[in-house]
């Protein structure tokens, strides 16, 4: 991965906050800090990994790039525009460029809708194809993912649940999307059926010269489909590097004990592995901790990191990091 | 020595409208004191269906159990009656589940469901068990015990629910633990912290533990043996040693290949394996993975195989190819099939 390559996506100080209901008699607003001043860029035709654990607000960040969520503040270049200042009208004619893939296959198609009408969707409302022409681009797709073009006229229960993610996928790349969104596509497969998945978005990739952002908490499956990776805790980004320098020189104490966290399918390696365990649980976004986000459970805390915020810096060239000691 | 459990051709099936779903297809195998076993295998495998099974919890109609023997710690566990199998329930087995929120009561305290165990099991009054509760909670590790034996369960975290169910199927200290995916809901950080978890206590009081999961990453660490579960049927068996560095069933090489390493080199491609686990209603009349094999051949479409002796002792496997495949012949197999 050149650093000459263009960027497509530039995320700067992004921000998002949500109001929690006020408490009795209580005349302050509280908020949880869903992202809190995350900057990255993602390049062309890279995969962007996107890890971290419940509420690190990683998902909240990629609604918030595709203005599914209007950030508090900050902002979102594509391409150059400032997503978060377009209104609705300007939007829309970007959006097409930028599709999501989502979690749940089950949840995110229409169970009343046909195959052919799900995948048709995006180019009903960005395209005026006539319907010949919007069924041919439906049965191309269904081939594109590895389904019989014949599926159009069948409704989403009739298929297995990685059958459905290659539907939700289809239908991402109905508009030749430049940018994919994939919010934990596998996590709600089975093992044999995620590889399944993980190859067809390599093989698209390829194919389509497609840029992916691809969120999950599964760090051995990120590392596996990402060039560069982000690694996320409790709104604000630990660390960025490379797929190979972060496993090889991991500088964040989160990210070592995340990668020694990762269940090794070879009985030899896992048990002569030094495990990190990390004491106690992820602290309420509700609630950070002072300093530092992770100093509840970091073994180096130090008084330093209880009273300062530490700076998210450039360690060494693509090397980021947010710690005192790294 | 004479094993802890002995199952032997072990049948689950379940009358529907649709017709007779087949979970479990004849299963057998032993486990001894203080055996790990993982059984592994993906969604609709039996392998849950197998462990409920043993304990006699699947509702009968519309299961129907039939086994030659569930032979545990001296008795059949199938010929006992419904308060002997009751006594069996907690005391000599117990078991952890996958959703820790929804196995524990919300409306009692922890303290008082731990302590509701060791009444009813071990005859204790209130005080002592709550003193043993308290015990229980420190040994799984709940920070400041005391105060957490009067929470609600809505106030424990995920991970500390789950550490809080440990403590109540330890309360009674069962022979054999069966933990049906009780990581599959928490986050890896929190997962490694249970799997610690679990092997201490399994090293500190001896008891056999079977682990039950999807992930053959987890149970590498632990395991002494592996069930491979595939349609009701294990598919292959043997010591961790051989199930992953011998590997022989197609079946199991593909879950391995599927799985990205954390050290693996840039553009590895996983080992997919296409298509569908079979319809448990109508079940191959051969191999129950005949569709999805890179091997098959014209014999394994019509004769089902049998578990047999795959290069060393206590190996079996399932496959009339096994002597022909290995993992580079599976990957040149399967290429970059999607």
């Amino acid at each position: 991965m050149s650093p000459e390559q263009k960027t497509l996506l530039q995320v700067k100080n992004l921000k998002k906050y949500f109001p929690v209901s006020r408490q009795f008699l209580s005349s302050q607003r509280r908020y949880v800090k869903a992202v809190d001043d995350v900057s990255f860029d993602v390049r062309e035709g890279e995969t962007l990994g996107l890890v971290g654990e419940t509420g690190c607000g990683k998902t909240t960040v990629a609604r918030t790039i595709l203005q599914l969520y209007r950030p508090t503040s900050g902002q979102v270049l594509f391409d150059g525009v400032d997503l978060a200042s377009l209104q609705e009208n300007d939007l829309r004619k970007m959006r097409r460029r930028m599709q999501m893939i989502f979690q749940d296959p089950y949840a995110s198609l229409n169970p009343r809708l046909t195959v052919g009408a799900i995948i048709a969707a995006p180019l009903d409302v960005h395209t005026t194809m006539t319907q010949k022409e919007k069924r041919e681009r439906v049965q191309e797709l269904l081939e594109l993912v590895g389904l019989n073009p014949d599926f159009v006229n069948r409704y989403p229960h009739e298929f297995s649940g990685g059958q459905r993610q290659r539907i939700g996928i289809a239908r991402a790349l109905a508009l030749n999307p430049d940018l994919v969104i994939c919010d934990e596509p596998i996590s709600s497969l089975d093992v044999s059926i995620q590889a399944q998945v993980v190859n067809l978005l390599e093989e698209l990739q390829n194919r389509l010269g497609l840029t992916y952002i691809f969120v999950a908490h599964d760090l051995s499956m990120v590392r596996h489909i990402s060039s560069r990776m982000v690694v996320m805790y409790l709104g604000k980004v630990m660390e960025l590097a490379d797929r190979n320098e972060i496993y090889l020189r991991p500088l964040h104490p989160y990210t070592r004990a995340l990668m020694s966290a990762v269940p090794i399918p070879d009985p030899d390696k896992a048990r002569n592995r030094k495990r990190i365990i990390l004491k106690g649980d992820i602290p309420s976004p509700l609630n950070p901790p002072q300093g530092c986000n992770f100093n509840t459970r970091c073994p180096m805390a130090a008084e330093k990191c209880f009273q300062d915020d530490p700076e998210y810096r450039e360690i060494s060239p693509d090397h980021w990091v947010a710690c005192h000691f790294a | 020595m004479e094993p802890l459990m002995r199952i032997s051709d072990l049948k689950t099936r379940f009358h529907t409208q649709d017709g007779i779903v087949h979970a479990v297809n004849g299963i057998s195998y032993d486990m001894h004191v203080g055996e790990v076993l993982g059984v592994v295998g993906e969604s609709g495998c039996g392998k849950s269906v197998h462990a409920l099974s043993i304990l006699r919890l699947i509702p009968i109609p519309p299961g129907e159990i039939e086994a030659q023997e569930v032979w545990f710690a001296g008795r059949d566990l199938l010929k006992l009656n419904d308060s002997e199998i009751r006594q069996v329930r907690g005391r000599e087995i117990a078991m952890v589940f996958q959703d820790p929120m929804s196995s524990l009561n919300p409306v009692y305290t922890v303290g008082f469901q731990i302590s509701e165990a060791l009444m009813l099991h071990k005859g204790m009054n209130k005080k002592q068990a709550r003193e043993r509760a308290l015990e229980l909670l420190n040994l799984v590790g709940i920070p400041e015990a005391r105060k957490r034996l009067d929470n609600y369960p809505h106030q424990f975290s995920g991970g500390m629910r789950q550490r809080a169910m440990i403590a109540m199927a330890l309360s009674c200290e069962p022979k054999l633990l069966i933990a049906d995916e009780p990581t599959t809901a928490l986050d890896v950080t929190i997962q490694a912290q249970i799997i610690e978890l679990v092997i201490r206590l399994q090293e500190e009081l001896g008891m056999a533990v079977m682990w039950i999961t999807h992930d053959l990453g987890i149970v590498a660490e632990m395991a002494k043996n592996i069930n491979v579960m595939y349609a009701g049927f294990i598919i292959e068996r043997g010591s961790v040693h051989d199930i992953y560095h011998q590997t022989r069933h197609p079946y199991t090489l593909g879950l391995l290949g599927s799985l990205p390493s954390i050290d693996e080199a840039p553009g590895t491609k996983l080992i997919s394996i296409p298509g569908l686990p079979p319809d448990l209603i109508g079940l191959p009349q051969g191999c129950p993975f005949f569709a999805r094999c890179a091997f098959r051949a014209e014999r394994c479409r019509l004769e089902r195989p049998v578990l047999e002796e795959a290069g060393s002792p206590g190996h079996t496997v399932a496959c009339w190819r096994w002597q022909e495949i290995d993992a580079e012949k599976l990957r040149k197999a399967v290429g970059g099939a999607l």
